[in-house]
Parts: structure tokens; sequence; C-alpha cells
């Protein structure tokens, strides 16, 4: 009796990550200088952001393009970062239903 | 006594549901709004009140909208049924008009279309029971015109092609008018009828529509018929060359017309050749293309923000716009003065009319 506890007890919950929502600030090496969103949210995940919002900058110039501004459109949360002497200021907005329509 | 219909709105989002129940008191004829936050409530609520429409979210936990439709489609076959979804993707559509449901709408044109929407709903409740089979499959675009004219129905065809829309109003049976891609009449006709696949829905009729079109449907389908008949059929045969070079003066004017600076559709690596137009430096901007989309696509998936739709990016000079897909992306360069909003639409439906 109680095998099939036995077999599940070890399986473990899918684990919701909490979408970011506020603006982070990145200096030329990609380090976050200033940021408001939560504390609760992974600080390398936000590395991460700033890392490849400035890779796609940094491609842009390596192919005559600069860009002032780039944005990234997911379905769950649209990314704007604004190039700032070769860092980055990044805003995060989560969406939901009732959002407006992606621009 | 006249009894009011019943309306079972099923969303998982609770704000959803006060919004939604906001918004349908606002039907004329007053309907009872029930809502429930999940499928397996909605399903055993419908068990023991009888309904006259449910309103259903198509992303949910555990049983999901889909889920619902296919049993409510099963167990309820009298039932009206509308998707409510924020899920902006043209397979979902398909499925669900697959499954039979009477309208889908996007949560995201709500806000644009309230009146449309309430409209829609208002029909769909007072529409008589009347039987009927829904959930159209396979049908040519010339078949379900052919069955609305024989009907002698009055109704808006709604017709969708990825990001294009189309419209063609029905009267008593009669064609009076249409609507694609920013022509009307007998052109617009012929432009959808040359589209090879799609969804539609029927939209309330407009009596009062000004009549454009004075054939009749049976003739402008004959025209039609032998015009693409034509077209499979060449009496000439047309040279490879001149084909390609036909397509391109049609492409070269479909920029201009749309006013955009440059389109590069780049395959996936080694899935093809970069395709370019209005510009010089295309292997250059091909590149940044798809090292954009992957560093776009390997950020969405590390922070789960779900799949990448679209982005963009600008300077003094120009706007620019990736489009990514399975097949290939299409990056757009449009003029500075350009709103944002338009810029997407205008983008999808260059993109579109680029490939058909």
């Amino acid at each position: 009796m109680g095998f099939l506890k036995k077999l599940f007890r070890f399986r473990s919950r899918a684990v919701v990550q909490q979408l970011p929502s506020g603006s982070i600030a990145v200096d030329r090496e990609g380090n976050v200088v200033t940021s408001t969103v939560s504390s609760a949210y992974s600080r390398d995940l936000l590395r991460a952001i700033g890392r490849d919002v400035l890779a796609l900058f940094h491609e842009a110039r390596e192919a005559q393009i600069p860009l002032a501004e780039v944005n990234i459109h997911f379905v769950s949360l649209h990314i704007t970062a604004r190039e700032l002497r070769g860092g980055a200021v990044i805003f995060l907005f989560p969406q939901t239903a009732l959002s407006p329509l992606p621009t | 006594m006249e009894t009011r219909h019943k309306i079972l709105v099923l969303d998982d989002d609770a704000d959803w549901l006060k919004l939604s129940s906001e918004m349908l008191t606002h039907l004329p004829s007053k309907p009872e709004i029930r809502t429930v936050a999940s499928g397996a409530r909605a399903l055993a609520l419908m068990e023991t009140e009888p309904f006259r429409l449910l309103i259903c979210d198509l992303k949910m936990p555990r049983i999901d909208g889909l889920q619902v439709l296919a049993i409510v489609r099963r167990r309820f076959p009298e039932l009206r049924t509308v998707v409510l979804s924020a899920l902006e993707d043209e397979e979902f559509r398909s499925r669900a008009y697959a499954l039979g449901v009477d309208l889908f709408w996007l949560k995201t044109e709500m806000q644009r279309n309230l009146q449309m929407y309430l409209d829609c709903l208002e029909s769909l409740l007072g529409r008589e029971n009347d039987g009927g089979f829904r959930g159209i499959q396979s049908k040519s675009l010339m078949d379900i015109i052919q069955m609305e004219c024989l009907s002698r129905s009055s109704t808006v065809l709604r017709l969708t092609r990825g990001a294009l829309v189309a419209k063609l109003w029905i009267q008593d049976g009669e064609l009076i008018d249409a609507e694609a891609e920013g022509t009307r009449g007998e052109t617009a006709f012929r432009r959808i009828l040359a589209w090879k696949s799609g969804t539609f829905e029927n939209l309330p009729a407009e009596p009062n529509r000004e009549h454009t079109i004075t054939k009749s449907v049976n003739a402008l389908l004959l025209e039609s018929a032998q015009a693409m008949d034509e077209t499979a059929n060449p009496v000439e045969p047309e040279s490879v060359e001149e084909a390609g070079h036909r397509k391109t003066i049609w492409k070269l004017a479909l920029l201009t017309r749309e006013n955009a600076e440059f389109v590069v559709a780049v395959p996936a690596e080694g899935q093809g050749e970069v395709e370019a137009l209005g510009t010089q430096s295309v292997q250059p901007l091909a590149d940044w293309t798809r090292r954009a989309v992957e560093v776009a696509r390997r950020l969405g998936e590390h922070i789960e923000a779900g799949p990448l739709s679209h982005l963009g990016g600008h300077n003094l000079e120009r706007q620019m716009l990736v489009l990514p897909r399975e097949d290939k992306s299409f990056l757009l360069g449009w003029p500075p003065n350009v709103e944002a909003g338009p810029l997407l639409e205008k983008s999808k439906k260059l993109v579109a009319s680029w490939d058909s």
C-alpha cells in the first residue's frame, strides 16, 4: 500500500517564474548599475537581459546601423532599451490581457 | 413572460471576469450573466442550468479552453460559443473555428471594437435555434460565398489571412460590397478570391451599406474562376526570367505604396538566399537580423517571457522592425515619421502580401 506515494514523493512542483517589471541601467560592461525591479527577481537574469540588450546595440553598430533605441516584444514581456554612453537604460513591461496593444 | 437568456463567462482571471460581466450588462436584451473561473466548474454548471451562450478564454490551467469547447460541442450542441482570448495566433483561431465556435474575438481588440463585440453577442443571443451545422473546414471561399448567397443570407463575412483582413457585405443573398487591401468593390472581391487559405467569421448584417457591386455574384465568381484558370495555365508560357522580373516590379510597387524604405527577407541559415529590395547593404542587414533574432529568442527562453513576437529599433534616420517566422525573418526599414502603432500593422501586411 502507498507505493504510488513513494513513486511521486520526489516529483518537484513546477515553479512559476515572475516577470520583471521596472527599469534598470547597465554600464558598457553589462553590469547593473541601478534598478527599480523588485529585489525578489533574480540578479543573474537581470544581468542576462542587460548583456543581451547591449549585444543587440553592439551588433547593430557592427552592421553600420547604429540604433538609439531597441524594442523587444515577447508575448508576455516588452523590453525597451535606450542607448546611453555605451551602456543602456532598459524598461521592462510585463504584458497582461488588458495591456494596451503592442507598438 | 419573456425569459432572459443566460450567458456563462469562463475565465481564470478574476479581474477579467468582473470587467466582462460589467461589459455584458450593456447588452440590449439584458441577459443574466454567470461567471466561473475553471473549466470543470463551467461544465458542472452547464449540466444543471440551461445557458444560451458560453464565452470562454483559451489559456487556462488544468482544463484549457479548447478542451472545454470540445466537450461542450459534444454535450451541448445547441449552445452558442464565443472564444475571447489574448492569444493572437492564427492557429488557435483556426482550431477554435474547427471546433464550431460562433465567434473568436481578441481581448486586445476589445478596447477598439467593444460596440461591435456587443453587437455580435446580441446577434448570437437573438438568433433562433433553428439547427444547422457549424465548424466548416476545408471549404473554398467560393463555396462559402455561394452558400451564403444561395441561402439568401444577410451578413458580413470577415475574412482573415495572416495580417490581411477583408470583408464581404451580403444582403438578402446579393453581394453588395467588398473591401480588401485598400480596395473596394469588384477589385477587392477579385483580390479576396485569390487568397488560397484563411479563416472567416460572420458578423451582423449592415443593411445600409453602400452598394459598390452591381454584377451578380455568380457572374463575378465565373469571371474570377476563368481568370484563375488562365493564370494557372497560361496560353504562352512565360520564361522564368520574365516571371522573376514581373515579381520584382510588383514587390517594388508594394514597397512604394506602403511607403517602406526597404525589405530584407532572411531565410534560416543554409535554407535559401537572402532576398532584398530598397537597400544596398543586404548582407550586413541580413547578418544583423539573424543575430538579433537569435539573441532575442535565447533571452526569451532564458527569462521565460514567451515566444518572440517582433523586435525593432530606431535612430534619427529610420525605424527598423524585425518580424521573425519559422522559415524566415523579415527586416523592414521605415522612415522615422511613421507612428509606432501602425508600423507593426503595416509591416505585417507588407510581409503577408510579400509572400502571397
